[in-house]
């Protein structure tokens, strides 16, 4: 038992870190962060913002831009992807090697997650060979940036109930409907959507899959403002959006099985989560006063503390086993499921413990403490979305006790009747 | 990364979870359960002590198979799955781990290959009063080569032969007051009492000492800093003993909840159920992890062993705290009859969650080993 890497892992590492070293600054070293970056870990996690200044906006993508074409020139830019696409062709363990090593550069890569993540390997299953060709290369270099269009307003975790249209007229296909939690919409080049082709076939088997250029005619996207404040996602209309037939990706009503190589790619597309956790109440708690003298002193807090620190630190062995398992050319175990259920509702436990610690000054921003800073109001509103962006907390105990516990399905009405027959509540 | 156990590690622990499904079923658990004369297996115990497993982490030269505390995570997984009614924590995690660390050559030469072979049991004595053990409740007095004082709880005292008792060895009653003597209990002025616990498979008695003979272990005045390095080296192989618990108390509740049905369907079915033993299971994962965490820094003699070994401690503790009570209320009516399974797995993480110190005690060690790492 040990946490070294295998001689070939090392010598991966090795490559990684001399390229880093000699492309990217490296976290520790910035006192303050290079302008155009995206925010705070807790702002940044996963979506770049859609709303800030314009000027700010342009140079972060074209930071990001220039950053994904250095690590595609270099081969790292989809470790997963075979070479005959741009990808480095490794192994699962090389792009855990990876991230870990880019993680303590101010680079970004989020612009690309979702392309290079789940939309790729979804059009390298099911993609034509011509479409393969065009879109992959330039997926990867960041020439082009890809947005998915699968949630809407009806359809979140239930997502195979979506209702935008795809009406077939010709060799065209027209859209109409909207989407909504797209994250980059807006600077977003191509999308792929999932849309109903038949709403009188069964929910599952009346969809179809596409790929849509974004700035055909009758697409618009909307930020959407959370509580936070700020705008990580959009709201996306489709009003009468005419697609050629040769942007559909897979058979007509096969979007449901297209959709689900997106979504298993999901999980390992979704990078670490952000850093608000035992390490920041821990330190916070040594500069607030509770009634007894510092709070790091008081016994309550220290309970509490103790309670987050075994969660943080039996997520993070988890995930040492998980590579463990990768490392062994084995698939990972069920434990990865279990990360971001804990970690979501951690960091609501912790924000709203600190700022009951802090008191009455909890009530407001801490801009100026340059300890306390916004942490954890930020965090406060942050872990709220968290709990449910990416699926929700129940969703995700639905899944460990059916795909993990192998539990019963629940008990479904929709499995049964044409799409346009079941009870929806807006009819 | 290489965080997980070998191969033959591995496969160690399919051997002993084959052997004990066979040796100590439940009905053999119920018997020393039910059985007020019996405080342990008898026959299970020196059936494993001829495995070996006794000695597994005993160097050869004083009669053990020489493996690593790794090996013995492995073996304590299994006591704990298979609720194994032995003292063998206390002569092997706490009473040998003293030895091994604390023992001159002479007393390891003396006590430890009767460990190892299973001839002789031996355990710890140290709480006096309710609450936590702490220099101003420690009675028992050292003087003159003499021990005299009350100790209570000690787990697994009636099954011992040795006994390393905490005793203040001046009058200052302080942290360096206390020092750690070795007794032997066929000692004319050793009176043993038994006491009830909440899980009479791990029993406990009182031990009155009145002129008793002893030896001194390791270094005089150092008992807490002793107790504290050998609670954290018990506290890993424990944790490994409440994940094993831990893990067959879900795995029951589920296999129930998928036979019984109510309402026209499996009870496992309804949310409300799948929920809570998908929690079951978060918690028994981190609580896997954590103590492998401290698995390693035990095999590795880290210098991180103290908050390893507390994060272990209280993610096992809980999980298994967790997952018995939740196993009783997914069983629901019969869940609280003394038929069913479920109160052996609820007795028993009660226990192992105090037997060293309580959750509350470990989060503070957590703690404090935390700030005192910061400060370095």
């Amino acid at each position: 038992m040990d946490f070294n890497d295998t001689p070939q892992e090392a010598e991966f590492r090795k490559k990684v870190r001399s390229f880093l070293e000699a492309n990217a600054e490296k976290r520790s070293t910035l006192a303050t962060k290079p302008k155009g970056d995206s925010g705070s870990s807790i702002s940044s996690a996963g979506a770049p913002e859609t709303v800030k200044g314009e000027d700010a906006a342009k140079v972060a993508l074209d930071n990001a831009k220039e950053w994904q074409r250095k690590k595609a020139d270099a081969g790292f830019a989809a470790i997963l992807w075979p070479k005959e696409f741009g990808g480095y062709g490794g192994t699962p363990i090389e792009q855990v090697i990876y991230a870990q090593e880019e993680h303590d550069y101010f680079v970004h890569s989020g612009y690309f997650e979702i392309g290079i993540g789940m939309l790729g390997p979804t059009m390298m299953a099911w993609g034509k060979d011509e479409d393969k060709k065009r879109f992959l290369p330039k997926m990867i270099t960041g020439e082009e940036i890809w947005c998915q269009l699968f949630s809407e307003p009806s359809a979140g975790s239930d997502l195979a109930g979506i209702r935008m249209k795809a009406e077939k007229d010709g060799d065209e296909w027209v859209l109409n409907g909207q989407k909504v939690w797209t994250s980059g919409a807006h600077f977003a080049d191509y999308g792929m959507i999932v849309a109903r082709s038949d709403p009188t076939a069964l929910k599952h088997k009346g969809l179809t899959y596409f790929y849509v250029d974004m700035k055909t005619p009758g697409i618009e996207a909307k930020p959407i403002k959370q509580i936070s404040g700020s705008a990580n996602f959009n709201e996306v209309f489709f009003n009468d959006v005419r697609i050629p037939d040769s942007q559909r990706i897979g058979a007509e009503g096969d979007g449901w099985k297209v959709s689900l190589t997106t979504l298993m790619n999901e999980r390992l597309a979704v990078g670490d989560p952000p850093g608000l956790d035992f390490d920041q109440i821990f330190e916070a708690s040594k500069e607030i006063e509770v009634e007894d003298g510092l709070a790091v002193k008081n016994s309550e807090v220290r309970q509490k503390m103790a309670d987050w620190y075994i969660q943080s630190r039996g997520l993070q062995y988890t995930k040492y086993r998980s590579m463990t398992a990768l490392s062994k050319g084995q698939t990972p175990g069920p434990e990865l499921s279990i990360s971001k259920l804990v970690t979501a509702s951690k960091m609501q436990d912790v924000s709203s413990y600190a700022l009951d610690l802090m008191d009455m000054s909890g009530m407001v921003h801490q801009d100026q403490n340059p300890i306390l800073k916004n942490l954890f109001q930020n965090g406060y509103f942050f872990s709220a979305a968290m709990r449910i962006a990416g699926g929700t907390d129940e969703v995700l105990r639905n899944i460990i006790a059916e795909r993990v516990l192998g539990l019963p399905q629940d008990e479904r009405s929709d499995k049964k009747l044409p799409f346009n027959e079941l009870p929806s509540g807006k009819n | 990364m290489n965080f997980d156990f070998s191969d033959d590690q591995k496969l160690l622990r399919d051997q002993a979870r084959k052997f004990l499904q066979d040796k100590c079923d439940r009905k053999s658990v119920r018997s020393i359960l039910e059985d007020n004369q019996k405080n342990y297996d008898a026959d299970l115990w020196s059936q494993i002590s001829e495995l070996g497993w006794t000695g597994t982490a005993i160097p050869e030269e004083y009669g053990g198979l020489g493996l690593g505390m790794l090996e013995l995570c492995v073996i304590a997984e299994e006591l704990g799955r298979a609720l194994a009614p032995t003292p063998f924590s206390s002569s092997i995690y706490i009473f040998a781990e003293f030895l091994k660390s604390y023992g001159t050559d002479e007393q390891k030469k003396k006590y430890l290959p009767h460990i190892a072979s299973g001839a002789k049991v031996g355990t710890f004595a140290l709480s006096e009063t309710n609450g936590k053990p702490k220099p101003n409740n420690i009675k028992t007095q050292h003087a003159s080569g003499k021990l005299n004082g009350s100790k209570n709880p000690v787990s697994d005292g009636e099954s011992a032969d040795y006994i390393i008792v905490a005793a203040n060895s001046d009058s200052n009653s302080n942290y360096n007051s206390l020092s750690l003597f070795i007794i032997d209990k066929n000692d004319s002025g050793v009176n043993i009492s038994n006491l009830d616990t909440i899980d009479p498979t791990r029993p406990a008695c009182t031990v009155d000492l009145k002129n008793v003979a002893c030896e001194r272990l390791g270094d005089e005045g150092s008992g807490w800093e002793m107790i504290d390095n050998i609670f954290n080296r018990a506290a890993v192989l424990f944790s490994f003993e409440q994940v094993g618990g831990a893990q067959v108390s879900l795995d029951e509740a589920k296999k129930y909840s998928l036979e019984r049905f109510a309402f026209g369907k499996q009870i496992g079915a309804f949310q409300a159920l799948k929920h809570k033993m998908a929690d079951m299971y978060v918690k028994i994962e981190l609580a896997r992890s954590n103590a492998y965490y401290g698995a390693w820094a035990l095999s590795t003699d880290s210098n991180e062993l103290p908050i390893a070994a507390a994060g272990a401690r209280v993610s096992a503790s809980e999980a298994y705290n967790y997952a018995s009570q939740e196993n009783i209320q997914i069983h629901g009516g019969v869940g609280f009859t003394w038929e069913y399974d479920c109160h052996l797995f609820y007795r028993r993480s009660k226990l192992l969650s105090l037997n060293i110190g309580s959750i509350r005690q470990w989060k503070e060690n957590l703690i404090s080993n935390l700030e005192k790492r910061n400060i370095v």
